[in-house]
């Protein structure tokens, strides 16, 4: 079914180190401009802290606004690197293997960015660290029926799993590094390999640590985006929001966002990078794109069941709710952009082979699925608001200000500088991951019979 | 003596929307004046405001006023979402707001369906000449919290501590204990007290217009006709935030129809 990647091991290590070992020309401007984002969205952060939260859109009662929505969007985003790594890894997806990387790093910066979201949200940031589980000599510990006290404890959960998740799989290359490079950088590559010699001891526990850790870390799976959910799904007085079915539709969700966004990244990698189309084939972006057609689809029928659950009850305030939704400009617009970005476009798309092996094609679309998928908690968060009671006398509505944006446009400048500069000090593709699977496919001829040359993990 | 739980009662039939409750509450709890900005921008902070509703077609226009404060609800929405405990419900049936604790989530305002709690955007302002006219009393908020309705706590402190220093009962009806908001009622549409206290005037107002007493007991009230004589209700109570301030219907003795909310 696959092509199997038909260069040898020098040729690897060649392509995977050469962003490592010389830098490419445009990486230093990249950098800058990201950099510049950065500072100015952090700008706009203190100048925010200085004036008070007035300088933003919020109002009453459109309390939660753009950095909310923000933060959904980067947890969902991060769910992409427990999806490739530990559930495909987990049921043997031999096609996971030179995306591994680039997906737990991507969960890595975007649960930061998700992580100082929140920063922005608080009234007084400088208070956020109270929502923590720890005795402040204030006397009082964070009420835990809250779920903004478990949202840190489970995103910290995920962040520190997938950091020693990515170091783990780090140490085999690191090594490889280590012993290419002269001077200061080797040494510093030697302290961070951690004495890495490749003996199979080292390998043997590598290996038990990396399959421990994405066994252990699949309860996080669950538990963080539910979390997130729940950030809306207890509060009964807004009606968008009161839903059962709030955990498992965000956590389909986020795997529709997260994959997707893996598989731009993947296309992205594949231009950049001179080389790494030869280690990135169109088979893997079919392969994601074929996972991507069911997990659309799921996320699709909890879409469908969560706006039949909220009228089946057929009540006036949730019925006056939809209606902004879904038909009131300019949530009618955003709604239908919202249906075409994250699924009417994209998955028909992706019902044709061409299109699944199409670098062009397949960045376009996954885009618009991270599209659709900001616009989608926009439209949970927004208009649910706007329309939070049936007191008709207190409906607002809300428009984002710029000092809004521009943080937004921070988080998404904070990502991609994240992950220009890890590609400038480590290897986005495993070298030791895609030689592992080449290994496996290594077959000897015993008598008539062709056996397997090792046994898998 | 149990605790007191304090309570109102709010009689939308005497109400006129003369907004002298509005005014009472700003100048007792240190509440920035709302200017045209403010509500433009949809970020007035009214611990206590009139919503005020038009009803039929010109010329037959009727305006419908209901005074809307914080409900003191015994199973607050906004109480269990807050991650810092900077809400929670006092010994005395207060639903209590405790502003150095907040950091400004806004979870618990996204959770009380009744709208009336009010977050600090900007940093509060007085012209120089309202500068001494602030309440010793009162905490002054800063930027980045929340606040909402007290029934007037420092008020309610204040009594309590002057009573057991004369050695006396807290007075039903006093005006040193009724919130701002009471005090400044022209026609008596607000009457504030301890539903704990059988003898108290809400107390007996609560139990001859919902026909019962004390909270939590809302088993008879379903079943009412439109035109008992019975007139209390509770404010959206189908969000079963069993809430501590009793509303009386507005009767209409020009429509048949009495309005349902």
């Amino acid at each position: 079914m696959q092509e199997h990647i038909q260069l040898n091991q020098k040729e690897i290590n060649d392509i995977s180190l050469s962003p490592i070992l010389e830098t490419p020309k445009w990486w230093l401007p990249a950098v800058l401009i990201t950099f510049g984002f950065i500072v100015t969205g952090l700008a706009a952060f203190f100048y925010m802290v200085y004036h008070g939260l007035g300088v933003t859109g919020l109002n009453r009662p459109v309390f939660w606004g753009f950095f909310i929505v923000n933060f959904v969007f980067w947890i969902g985003i991060s769910h992409a690197g427990i999806m490739i790594s530990a559930i495909l890894r987990l049921t043997q997806a031999e096609w996971r293997r030179p995306i591994t990387r680039a997906a737990e790093v991507l969960t890595v910066f975007s649960l930061m960015a998700a992580l100082h979201t929140p920063l922005f949200h608080v009234g007084r940031p400088w208070r956020t660290y109270w929502v923590f589980p720890y005795d402040f000599s204030r006397g009082v510990w964070p009420n835990v029926r809250s779920p903004f006290v478990w949202d840190p404890s489970a995103v910290g959960t995920y962040l520190i799993a997938s950091t020693l998740f990515v170091i783990i799989c780090l140490l085999p290359d690191l090594a490889i590094i280590r012993d290419r490079t002269t001077g200061l950088r080797s040494k510093i590559y030697g302290i961070l390999c951690l004495g890495w010699r490749g003996t199979p001891r080292q390998w043997k526990m590598q290996t038990i640590v990396g399959i421990l850790l994405s066994a252990l870390v699949l309860p996080v799976f669950v538990s963080v985006h539910s979390i997130v959910s729940w950030d809306f799904a207890v509060i009964a007085g807004v009606e968008g929001w009161h839903s059962t079915i709030f955990a498992p539709y965000f956590i389909i969700g986020a795997i529709h966002s997260g994959v997707s966004a893996v598989a731009t990244f993947m296309v992205v990698m594949m231009w950049v990078w001179k080389g790494n189309d030869k280690i990135l084939r169109p088979d893997h972006l079919d392969a994601i794109g074929r996972l991507l057609i069911i997990v659309a689809t799921t996320w699709f029928l909890f879409l469908f069941l969560e706006v039949a659950f909220a009228l089946f009850t057929l009540e006036r305030p949730e019925i006056a709710l939809r209606e902004l939704q879904f038909f009131k400009w300019p949530f009618s617009g955003l709604f239908i952009l919202f249906l075409l970005t994250s699924y009417f476009i994209p998955v028909p798309m992706w019902m044709f082979k061409n299109v699944r092996r199409s670098l062009p094609l397949m960045f376009i679309s996954t885009i618009l699925v991270n599209v659709g998928m900001w616009l989608e908690r926009f439209l949970i968060i927004v208009p649910s608001l706007s329309r939070k009671t049936p007191f008709a006398f207190d409906w607002g509505s809300y428009t984002p200000s710029i000092v809004e944006i521009l943080i937004v446009t921070e988080t998404f400048a904070f990502v991609i500088f994240g992950l220009l500069l890890f590609s400038k000090f480590f290897p986005l593709i495993p070298l030791f991951d895609i030689k592992e699977g080449m290994v496996f496919r290594d077959e000897i001829k015993i008598g008539r019979r062709t056996v397997p040359a090792s046994i898998r993990e | 003596m149990a605790n007191p739980s304090w309570g109102m009662v709010i009689d939308n039939d005497k109400c006129t929307g003369c907004n002298a409750c509005v005014i009472a509450c700003q100048s007792e709890n240190n509440i920035p004046i709302n200017e045209e900005d403010h509500f433009t921008q949809r970020r007035p902070i009214q611990w206590i405001r009139i919503e005020r509703y038009w009803e039929g077609e010109f010329p037959n226009v009727k305006a419908r006023f209901i005074p809307v404060l914080c409900q003191h609800c015994a199973d607050a929405p906004c109480e269990p979402v807050c991650p810092v405990y900077a809400t929670y419900h006092n010994d005395q049936g207060l639903n209590v707001q405790v502003y150095n604790r907040c950091i400004g989530t806004r979870f618990c305002a996204n959770g009380c369906p009744y709208q009336v709690r009010h977050f600090n955007f900007w940093e509060p302002e007085w012209p120089d000449s309202l500068e001494n006219q602030l309440n010793p009393d009162v905490t002054v908020r800063t930027r980045g919290i929340m606040e909402k309705c007290t029934f007037c706590v420092q008020r309610i402190q204040r009594t309590k501590r002057e009573s057991e220093k004369n050695n006396t009962s807290i007075k039903d009806g006093d005006r040193q204990l009724n919130p701002a908001c009471v005090n400044g009622c022209a026609t008596d549409a607000l009457v504030f007290g301890d539903f704990n206290n059988p003898e108290s005037k809400v107390s007996k107002m609560k139990k001859k217009e919902l026909g019962h007493g004390g909270h939590g007991d809302h088993s008879d009230h379903d079943g009412h006709e439109e035109h008992d004589e019975k007139r209390g209700y509770h404010l959206l109570e189908e969000y079963g935030t069993h809430p501590s301030v009793v509303y009386l219907k507005k009767v209409d003795y020009e429509s048949k129809t009495v309005e349902k909310h």
